[in-house]
Protein backbone atom coordinates (compact mmCIF):
# COMPACT_ATOMS: atom_id res chain seq x y z
CA UNK A 1 0.00 0.00 0.00
CA UNK A 2 1.46 3.31 -0.99
CA UNK A 3 0.12 4.96 2.75
CA UNK A 4 2.18 5.03 5.38
CA UNK A 5 0.66 3.42 8.58
CA UNK A 6 3.13 3.57 11.88
CA UNK A 7 2.49 0.47 13.03
CA UNK A 8 2.35 -1.93 10.41
CA UNK A 9 6.08 -3.12 11.36
CA UNK A 10 7.68 -4.28 14.01
CA UNK A 11 10.43 -1.67 15.75
CA UNK A 12 13.73 -2.66 15.67
CA UNK A 13 16.12 -2.71 18.70
CA UNK A 14 16.89 0.58 20.09
CA UNK A 15 16.54 1.65 16.70
CA UNK A 16 14.52 5.29 16.12
CA UNK A 17 13.55 6.17 12.43
CA UNK A 18 12.57 9.89 11.56
CA UNK A 19 11.21 10.45 7.92
CA UNK A 20 11.87 14.08 6.73
CA UNK A 21 9.93 15.18 3.88
CA UNK A 22 10.47 17.91 1.50
CA UNK A 23 11.92 19.17 -1.90
CA UNK A 24 14.75 21.08 -0.90
CA UNK A 25 17.17 18.57 -0.44
CA UNK A 26 20.25 20.06 0.26
CA UNK A 27 18.46 21.62 3.89
CA UNK A 28 17.26 18.25 4.69
CA UNK A 29 20.60 16.64 4.39
CA UNK A 30 21.99 19.74 6.96
CA UNK A 31 19.31 18.82 9.24
CA UNK A 32 19.92 15.42 9.00
CA UNK A 33 23.61 15.82 9.62
CA UNK A 34 23.25 17.77 12.35
CA UNK A 35 20.72 15.28 14.16
CA UNK A 36 23.33 12.25 13.63
CA UNK A 37 25.69 14.18 15.58
CA UNK A 38 24.01 14.33 18.39
CA UNK A 39 24.63 12.13 21.45
CA UNK A 40 21.86 9.60 21.79
CA UNK A 41 21.50 6.38 23.30
CA UNK A 42 19.04 5.16 20.39
CA UNK A 43 20.32 4.45 17.35
CA UNK A 44 19.22 6.87 15.09
CA UNK A 45 18.52 6.47 11.51
CA UNK A 46 17.23 9.45 8.95
CA UNK A 47 15.21 9.10 5.92
CA UNK A 48 15.19 11.72 3.31
CA UNK A 49 12.09 11.84 0.84
CA UNK A 50 11.58 14.41 -1.71
CA UNK A 51 7.47 13.78 -1.55
CA UNK A 52 5.18 11.21 -0.64
CA UNK A 53 4.26 8.25 -1.38
CA UNK A 54 7.58 6.39 -1.22
CA UNK A 55 9.01 4.10 -3.42
CA UNK A 56 7.19 0.45 -2.58
CA UNK A 57 9.82 -2.55 -3.30
CA UNK A 58 12.07 -1.17 -0.68
CA UNK A 59 12.38 -2.68 2.69
CA UNK A 60 12.59 -0.15 5.16
CA UNK A 61 12.77 0.01 8.94
CA UNK A 62 9.38 1.41 11.30
CA UNK A 63 8.85 4.85 10.81
CA UNK A 64 8.32 6.78 14.06
CA UNK A 65 8.50 9.94 13.22
CA UNK A 66 7.69 12.31 10.18
CA UNK A 67 8.76 15.62 9.51
CA UNK A 68 7.27 17.73 6.95
CA UNK A 69 9.08 20.66 5.82
CA UNK A 70 8.09 23.52 4.60
CA UNK A 71 10.02 26.17 2.65
CA UNK A 72 8.13 29.88 3.41
CA UNK A 73 9.93 30.78 0.26
CA UNK A 74 8.63 28.87 -2.17
CA UNK A 75 4.82 28.03 -2.77
CA UNK A 76 6.21 24.56 -4.62
CA UNK A 77 7.60 22.60 -1.45
CA UNK A 78 3.81 23.83 0.50
CA UNK A 79 2.29 21.98 -2.76
CA UNK A 80 5.00 19.12 -2.40
CA UNK A 81 3.98 18.61 1.59
CA UNK A 82 0.01 19.20 1.00
CA UNK A 83 -0.02 16.50 -1.77
CA UNK A 84 2.41 14.23 0.19
CA UNK A 85 -0.26 14.42 3.10
CA UNK A 86 -2.51 12.46 1.87
CA UNK A 87 -0.48 9.25 1.82
CA UNK A 88 0.03 9.04 5.68
CA UNK A 89 -2.49 7.14 7.46
CA UNK A 90 -4.58 9.09 10.15
CA UNK A 91 -2.95 7.08 12.51
CA UNK A 92 0.39 8.69 12.23
CA UNK A 93 -1.04 11.99 13.37
CA UNK A 94 -1.06 11.12 16.83
CA UNK A 95 1.22 12.18 17.90
CA UNK A 96 3.88 10.94 15.16
CA UNK A 97 3.51 13.98 12.73
CA UNK A 98 5.42 17.41 12.97
CA UNK A 99 5.54 20.30 10.51
CA UNK A 100 8.74 22.34 10.50
CA UNK A 101 8.82 25.90 8.71
CA UNK A 102 12.13 27.30 7.09
CA UNK A 103 12.58 30.88 5.87
CA UNK A 104 10.40 32.90 8.60
CA UNK A 105 13.46 35.12 9.08
CA UNK A 106 14.08 36.79 5.84
CA UNK A 107 10.06 37.77 5.45
CA UNK A 108 10.56 39.69 2.28
CA UNK A 109 11.52 35.98 0.25
CA UNK A 110 8.10 34.51 1.82
CA UNK A 111 5.72 33.83 -0.74
CA UNK A 112 3.68 31.71 1.83
CA UNK A 113 2.14 33.20 4.75
CA UNK A 114 2.96 32.61 8.27
CA UNK A 115 -1.06 31.50 8.76
CA UNK A 116 -1.27 28.67 6.08
CA UNK A 117 0.72 26.44 7.80
CA UNK A 118 -0.23 27.37 11.20
CA UNK A 119 -3.54 26.67 9.55
CA UNK A 120 -2.26 23.36 7.99
CA UNK A 121 -1.10 22.54 11.35
CA UNK A 122 -4.30 22.63 13.05
CA UNK A 123 -6.14 21.38 10.47
CA UNK A 124 -3.73 17.62 10.78
CA UNK A 125 -3.74 18.38 14.68
CA UNK A 126 0.03 17.95 14.78
CA UNK A 127 2.51 20.84 16.08
CA UNK A 128 4.31 23.24 14.33
CA UNK A 129 7.63 24.49 14.50
CA UNK A 130 9.76 27.33 13.25
CA UNK A 131 13.73 27.02 12.18
CA UNK A 132 15.66 28.86 9.67
CA UNK A 133 17.49 25.84 8.68
CA UNK A 134 19.90 28.15 6.82
CA UNK A 135 21.51 29.06 9.59
CA UNK A 136 23.74 26.75 11.70
CA UNK A 137 23.27 27.23 15.29
CA UNK A 138 19.24 27.25 14.90
CA UNK A 139 19.35 24.22 12.57
CA UNK A 140 21.60 22.58 15.75
CA UNK A 141 19.19 23.65 18.14
CA UNK A 142 16.10 22.02 15.95
CA UNK A 143 18.38 18.61 15.52
CA UNK A 144 18.52 18.41 19.52
CA UNK A 145 14.52 18.94 19.63
CA UNK A 146 13.97 16.44 17.13
CA UNK A 147 16.23 13.92 18.15
CA UNK A 148 14.62 13.99 21.89
CA UNK A 149 10.90 14.16 19.82
CA UNK A 150 12.32 10.99 18.03
CA UNK A 151 12.93 8.67 20.57
CA UNK A 152 9.86 10.18 22.47
CA UNK A 153 7.96 8.89 19.92
CA UNK A 154 9.88 5.25 19.32
CA UNK A 155 8.77 4.92 22.55
CA UNK A 156 12.47 5.12 24.08
CA UNK A 157 11.58 7.39 26.57
CA UNK A 158 9.64 6.02 29.56
CA UNK A 159 6.75 7.06 30.82
CA UNK A 160 6.39 8.96 27.72
CA UNK A 161 4.28 8.28 24.68
CA UNK A 162 3.95 10.13 21.40
CA UNK A 163 0.41 10.92 22.52
CA UNK A 164 1.49 12.51 26.26
CA UNK A 165 4.00 14.71 23.97
CA UNK A 166 1.51 15.93 21.32
CA UNK A 167 -1.28 16.93 24.17
CA UNK A 168 2.02 18.42 26.36
CA UNK A 169 2.81 20.56 22.85
CA UNK A 170 -0.63 21.92 22.38
CA UNK A 171 -1.46 23.33 25.84
CA UNK A 172 1.14 25.81 25.26
CA UNK A 173 0.06 27.06 21.75
CA UNK A 174 -2.42 30.33 21.99
CA UNK A 175 -6.29 29.03 21.82
CA UNK A 176 -7.38 30.31 19.08
CA UNK A 177 -10.45 32.41 18.58
CA UNK A 178 -12.85 29.62 17.46
CA UNK A 179 -11.59 27.72 20.71
CA UNK A 180 -12.36 30.06 23.28
CA UNK B 1 56.82 96.30 -23.74
CA UNK B 2 56.72 93.04 -25.72
CA UNK B 3 53.95 91.25 -27.00
CA UNK B 4 54.05 87.57 -26.80
CA UNK B 5 52.53 85.58 -29.01
CA UNK B 6 49.76 85.15 -26.80
CA UNK B 7 47.53 83.00 -28.61
CA UNK B 8 50.03 79.85 -28.99
CA UNK B 9 51.25 79.71 -25.41
CA UNK B 10 47.71 80.60 -24.13
CA UNK B 11 46.50 77.42 -26.17
CA UNK B 12 49.21 74.98 -24.62
CA UNK B 13 48.91 76.06 -21.16
CA UNK B 14 45.04 75.15 -21.48
CA UNK B 15 45.89 71.90 -22.83
CA UNK B 16 48.38 71.19 -20.53
CA UNK B 17 45.79 72.25 -17.38
CA UNK B 18 43.11 69.76 -19.22
CA UNK B 19 45.57 66.96 -19.55
CA UNK B 20 46.84 67.66 -15.98
CA UNK B 21 43.51 67.52 -15.16
CA UNK B 22 42.42 64.27 -16.63
CA UNK B 23 45.99 63.16 -14.65
CA UNK B 24 44.78 64.01 -11.48
CA UNK B 25 41.55 62.24 -11.94
CA UNK B 26 42.84 58.98 -13.48
CA UNK B 27 45.78 58.72 -10.45
CA UNK B 28 42.80 59.75 -7.57
CA UNK B 29 40.65 56.63 -9.46
CA UNK B 30 43.67 54.12 -8.42
CA UNK B 31 43.55 52.54 -4.78
CA UNK B 32 46.64 52.82 -3.45
CA UNK B 33 47.12 49.15 -2.97
CA UNK B 34 47.47 49.26 -6.32
CA UNK B 35 49.55 52.63 -7.25
CA UNK B 36 52.90 50.99 -7.42
CA UNK B 37 51.55 48.23 -10.31
CA UNK B 38 49.27 50.39 -11.85
CA UNK B 39 52.13 53.20 -12.62
CA UNK B 40 54.59 49.77 -13.04
CA UNK B 41 53.15 48.57 -16.42
CA UNK B 42 52.41 52.12 -17.35
CA UNK B 43 55.75 52.14 -17.83
CA UNK B 44 56.19 56.14 -18.04
CA UNK B 45 57.69 57.35 -15.40
CA UNK B 46 61.03 55.65 -14.46
CA UNK B 47 61.99 53.66 -11.51
CA UNK B 48 64.59 56.38 -10.35
CA UNK B 49 61.74 59.62 -10.78
CA UNK B 50 59.15 56.93 -8.82
CA UNK B 51 61.90 57.13 -6.10
CA UNK B 52 61.53 60.60 -5.50
CA UNK B 53 58.22 60.28 -4.60
CA UNK B 54 56.98 59.79 -0.97
CA UNK B 55 54.34 56.92 -1.54
CA UNK B 56 53.54 57.02 2.38
CA UNK B 57 52.07 60.65 2.53
CA UNK B 58 48.31 61.09 1.88
CA UNK B 59 46.94 60.23 -1.53
CA UNK B 60 45.80 63.51 -2.31
CA UNK B 61 49.45 65.26 -1.69
CA UNK B 62 50.58 61.63 -3.65
CA UNK B 63 48.33 62.48 -6.45
CA UNK B 64 49.37 65.88 -6.65
CA UNK B 65 53.25 65.21 -6.50
CA UNK B 66 52.63 62.54 -9.33
CA UNK B 67 50.82 65.38 -11.26
CA UNK B 68 53.73 67.45 -11.35
CA UNK B 69 56.30 64.87 -12.20
CA UNK B 70 54.10 64.36 -15.51
CA UNK B 71 54.24 67.69 -16.14
CA UNK B 72 57.58 67.32 -15.84
CA UNK B 73 58.04 64.96 -18.34
CA UNK B 74 56.03 66.48 -20.50
CA UNK B 75 53.39 63.48 -20.83
CA UNK B 76 50.63 64.03 -22.83
CA UNK B 77 46.96 63.59 -24.03
CA UNK B 78 47.84 60.16 -25.42
CA UNK B 79 50.05 58.86 -22.24
CA UNK B 80 47.26 60.02 -19.98
CA UNK B 81 44.67 57.63 -22.14
CA UNK B 82 47.34 54.57 -21.82
CA UNK B 83 47.33 55.56 -18.32
CA UNK B 84 43.09 55.37 -17.99
CA UNK B 85 43.06 52.22 -20.38
CA UNK B 86 45.75 50.10 -18.13
CA UNK B 87 43.53 51.13 -14.89
CA UNK B 88 40.13 49.93 -16.94
CA UNK B 89 42.08 46.89 -17.78
CA UNK B 90 42.68 46.23 -13.86
CA UNK B 91 39.11 47.41 -13.25
CA UNK B 92 37.13 45.42 -15.91
CA UNK B 93 34.77 44.34 -13.86
CA UNK B 94 33.62 47.93 -13.04
CA UNK B 95 31.91 48.13 -16.43
CA UNK B 96 29.75 45.93 -18.38
CA UNK B 97 30.46 45.08 -21.33
CA UNK B 98 29.23 44.56 -24.89
CA UNK B 99 29.75 42.20 -27.58
CA UNK B 100 30.06 42.98 -31.25
CA UNK B 101 30.13 40.70 -33.98
CA UNK B 102 31.33 40.99 -37.30
CA UNK B 103 30.66 39.02 -40.54
CA UNK B 104 31.30 39.05 -43.99
CA UNK B 105 27.94 39.78 -46.42
CA UNK B 106 26.70 36.74 -48.08
CA UNK B 107 29.42 35.85 -51.30
CA UNK B 108 32.82 37.82 -49.83
CA UNK B 109 36.10 36.23 -49.61
CA UNK B 110 37.13 35.70 -46.37
CA UNK B 111 40.40 37.85 -46.15
CA UNK B 112 43.63 36.76 -44.08
CA UNK B 113 43.23 39.19 -41.16
CA UNK B 114 45.95 41.47 -41.47
CA UNK B 115 47.01 43.28 -37.84
CA UNK B 116 49.01 46.34 -39.26
CA UNK B 117 46.90 47.01 -42.09
CA UNK B 118 44.02 47.36 -38.91
CA UNK B 119 45.57 49.53 -37.15
CA UNK B 120 46.68 52.11 -39.34
CA UNK B 121 43.85 51.88 -41.06
CA UNK B 122 41.79 51.96 -37.99
CA UNK B 123 43.99 55.27 -36.43
CA UNK B 124 43.13 57.03 -39.71
CA UNK B 125 39.50 56.59 -39.53
CA UNK B 126 39.37 56.96 -36.16
CA UNK B 127 37.10 60.66 -36.37
CA UNK B 128 34.28 58.17 -37.98
CA UNK B 129 31.41 56.80 -35.83
CA UNK B 130 33.46 54.12 -34.30
CA UNK B 131 31.24 51.44 -35.93
CA UNK B 132 31.96 52.14 -39.31
CA UNK B 133 35.98 52.36 -38.26
CA UNK B 134 35.67 48.94 -37.39
CA UNK B 135 33.83 48.08 -40.19
CA UNK B 136 36.19 49.63 -42.75
CA UNK B 137 39.70 48.93 -41.00
CA UNK B 138 38.60 45.11 -41.00
CA UNK B 139 36.43 45.00 -44.21
CA UNK B 140 33.85 43.10 -43.15
CA UNK B 141 30.59 44.21 -44.21
CA UNK B 142 28.21 43.83 -40.93
CA UNK B 143 28.64 44.21 -37.67
CA UNK B 144 26.50 43.88 -35.22
CA UNK B 145 25.57 44.32 -31.88
CA UNK B 146 24.95 41.03 -29.54
CA UNK B 147 22.14 40.50 -27.20
CA UNK B 148 25.07 39.50 -24.50
CA UNK B 149 26.51 41.55 -22.15
CA UNK B 150 28.55 41.14 -18.37
CA UNK B 151 31.06 42.53 -16.74
CA UNK B 152 33.50 39.73 -16.79
CA UNK B 153 35.40 39.94 -19.63
CA UNK B 154 37.10 36.63 -19.69
CA UNK B 155 33.65 34.88 -19.48
CA UNK B 156 32.30 36.81 -22.31
CA UNK B 157 35.27 36.02 -24.57
CA UNK B 158 34.73 31.84 -23.37
CA UNK B 159 30.46 32.11 -24.09
CA UNK B 160 31.55 33.42 -27.83
CA UNK B 161 34.32 31.69 -28.54
CA UNK B 162 32.74 28.64 -27.19
CA UNK B 163 35.92 27.76 -25.05
CA UNK B 164 34.51 26.12 -21.79
CA UNK B 165 36.68 24.23 -19.52
CA UNK B 166 38.48 26.91 -17.83
CA UNK B 167 38.31 28.81 -14.43
CA UNK B 168 36.82 32.19 -14.44
CA UNK B 169 36.29 34.91 -12.34
CA UNK B 170 35.52 33.31 -8.82
CA UNK B 171 32.71 34.14 -7.39
CA UNK B 172 33.25 33.18 -3.15
CA UNK B 173 29.35 32.41 -2.03
CA UNK B 174 28.94 32.42 1.89
CA UNK B 175 25.66 30.32 1.57
CA UNK B 176 25.51 27.19 2.96
CA UNK B 177 24.00 25.85 0.39
CA UNK B 178 27.32 25.95 -1.12
CA UNK B 179 28.86 24.04 1.77
CA UNK B 180 27.04 21.03 0.21
CA UNK B 181 27.93 19.95 -3.24
CA UNK B 182 24.68 20.03 -5.44
CA UNK B 183 23.24 17.00 -4.58
CA UNK B 184 24.47 13.41 -5.11
CA UNK B 185 27.19 13.29 -2.24
CA UNK B 186 29.20 10.21 -1.42
CA UNK B 187 27.12 10.03 1.45
CA UNK B 188 29.57 9.16 4.30
CA UNK B 189 26.80 8.35 6.66
CA UNK B 190 25.14 5.01 6.13
CA UNK B 191 22.50 6.24 8.77
CA UNK B 192 20.59 8.91 6.15
CA UNK B 193 18.85 7.03 3.58
CA UNK B 194 17.44 9.24 0.61
CA UNK B 195 14.66 7.50 -0.57
CA UNK B 196 14.24 9.10 -3.45
CA UNK B 197 17.96 7.86 -5.02
CA UNK B 198 16.96 7.16 -8.07
CA UNK B 199 15.26 10.65 -9.09
CA UNK B 200 18.33 12.31 -7.43
CA UNK B 201 20.46 10.60 -10.13
CA UNK B 202 18.49 11.26 -12.38
CA UNK B 203 18.46 15.23 -11.90
CA UNK B 204 22.22 15.08 -11.74
CA UNK B 205 22.81 13.02 -14.82
CA UNK B 206 20.33 15.38 -17.15
CA UNK B 207 22.21 18.75 -15.23
CA UNK B 208 25.37 17.66 -15.82
CA UNK B 209 24.29 16.43 -19.62
CA UNK B 210 23.25 20.25 -19.48
CA UNK B 211 25.37 22.09 -17.97
CA UNK B 212 28.90 19.89 -18.18
CA UNK B 213 31.34 19.01 -16.05
CA UNK B 214 33.17 22.35 -15.69
CA UNK B 215 32.77 25.48 -13.85
CA UNK B 216 30.24 28.06 -16.09
CA UNK B 217 31.37 31.29 -17.09
CA UNK B 218 30.26 34.20 -15.26
CA UNK B 219 26.77 36.29 -16.12
CA UNK B 220 24.84 38.55 -13.80
CA UNK B 221 22.00 38.66 -15.29
CA UNK B 222 19.45 37.12 -17.76
CA UNK B 223 16.60 39.37 -19.21
CA UNK B 224 13.58 37.94 -20.92
CA UNK B 225 11.04 40.65 -22.91
CA UNK B 226 7.81 39.42 -23.31
CA UNK B 227 5.51 40.09 -25.72
CA UNK B 228 3.05 37.32 -25.90
CA UNK B 229 -0.74 36.52 -25.82
CA UNK B 230 -1.51 35.75 -22.23
CA UNK B 231 -2.10 31.75 -22.02
CA UNK B 232 -4.53 30.56 -19.57
CA UNK B 233 -5.55 27.15 -17.75
CA UNK B 234 -8.51 28.16 -16.33
CA UNK B 235 -11.39 29.36 -18.51
CA UNK B 236 -12.74 32.66 -19.08
CA UNK B 237 -10.27 34.62 -17.49
CA UNK B 238 -10.01 38.69 -18.04
CA UNK B 239 -6.46 38.52 -19.02
CA UNK B 240 -7.24 35.67 -21.37
CA UNK B 241 -9.45 37.59 -23.29
CA UNK B 242 -7.14 40.14 -24.67
CA UNK B 243 -6.29 40.12 -28.32
CA UNK B 244 -2.90 42.31 -27.84
CA UNK B 245 0.03 40.62 -26.48
CA UNK B 246 1.32 40.86 -22.65
CA UNK B 247 4.43 43.30 -22.44
CA UNK B 248 6.38 41.67 -19.18
CA UNK B 249 10.06 42.19 -18.79
CA UNK B 250 11.63 39.14 -16.43
CA UNK B 251 14.99 39.22 -15.18
CA UNK B 252 17.14 37.12 -13.45
CA UNK B 253 19.83 38.87 -11.84
CA UNK B 254 22.91 36.87 -9.21
CA UNK B 255 26.47 37.44 -8.72
CA UNK B 256 26.80 34.00 -10.77
CA UNK B 257 24.08 33.29 -12.90
CA UNK B 258 24.98 30.15 -14.47
CA UNK B 259 26.23 28.09 -11.21
CA UNK B 260 22.74 29.37 -10.00
CA UNK B 261 20.54 27.87 -12.40
CA UNK B 262 23.16 24.71 -12.00
CA UNK B 263 22.28 24.41 -8.83
CA UNK B 264 18.58 24.61 -9.22
CA UNK B 265 17.28 20.95 -9.84
CA UNK B 266 19.76 19.33 -7.77
CA UNK B 267 18.76 21.90 -4.73
CA UNK B 268 14.95 20.45 -5.35
CA UNK B 269 14.37 24.42 -5.92
CA UNK B 270 13.27 23.60 -10.06
CA UNK B 271 12.67 20.25 -12.14
CA UNK B 272 14.84 18.97 -14.38
CA UNK B 273 15.40 19.67 -16.93
CA UNK B 274 15.09 23.13 -16.80
CA UNK B 275 13.83 25.54 -19.76
CA UNK B 276 15.43 25.66 -22.55
CA UNK B 277 14.90 29.41 -22.12
CA UNK B 278 17.70 29.08 -19.59
CA UNK B 279 19.75 26.40 -20.64
CA UNK B 280 20.42 27.95 -23.91
CA UNK B 281 22.33 30.84 -22.68
CA UNK B 282 25.35 30.39 -23.56
CA UNK B 283 25.11 28.04 -26.75
CA UNK B 284 23.27 30.92 -28.20
CA UNK B 285 25.23 33.75 -26.77
CA UNK B 286 22.61 35.53 -25.86
CA UNK B 287 21.49 36.99 -22.35
CA UNK B 288 19.14 39.41 -23.62
CA UNK B 289 15.86 38.10 -25.29
CA UNK B 290 12.70 39.05 -26.96
CA UNK B 291 9.93 36.40 -26.48
CA UNK B 292 7.21 36.69 -29.57
CA UNK B 293 4.26 34.18 -30.51
CA UNK B 294 4.76 32.51 -33.78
Amino acid sequence: MSVLRPLDKLPGLNTATILLVGTEDALLQQLADAMLKEDCTSELKVHLAKSLPLPSNVNRPRIDLIVFVVNLHSKHSLRNVEESLHHVDATFFLGKVSFLATGAGRESHCSIHRNTVVKLARTYRSPLLFCDLEIGDFRATMAQRLVRMLQICAGHVPSVSALNLLSLLQSSENPSLEDL
Amino acid sequence: MRREPAGDVGRAKEMDETVSEFFRRTILKIPMTEMMTILKTWNFLSENQLQTINFRQRKDSLVQDLVLLCEENRASLKDAALLDIIYTQFHRHQKVWDVFQMSKGPGEDIDLFDMEQFKSSFKKILKRALKNALTIASKHHQIVKMDLRSRYLDSLKAIVFKQYNQTFETHNSTTPLQERSLGLDINMDSRIIHENKIEKERVQRVTQEIFGDYPQPRLEFAQYKLETKFKSDLNGGILAEREEPLRCLVKFSSPHLLEALKSLAPAGIADAPLSPLLTCIPNKGMNYFKIRDK
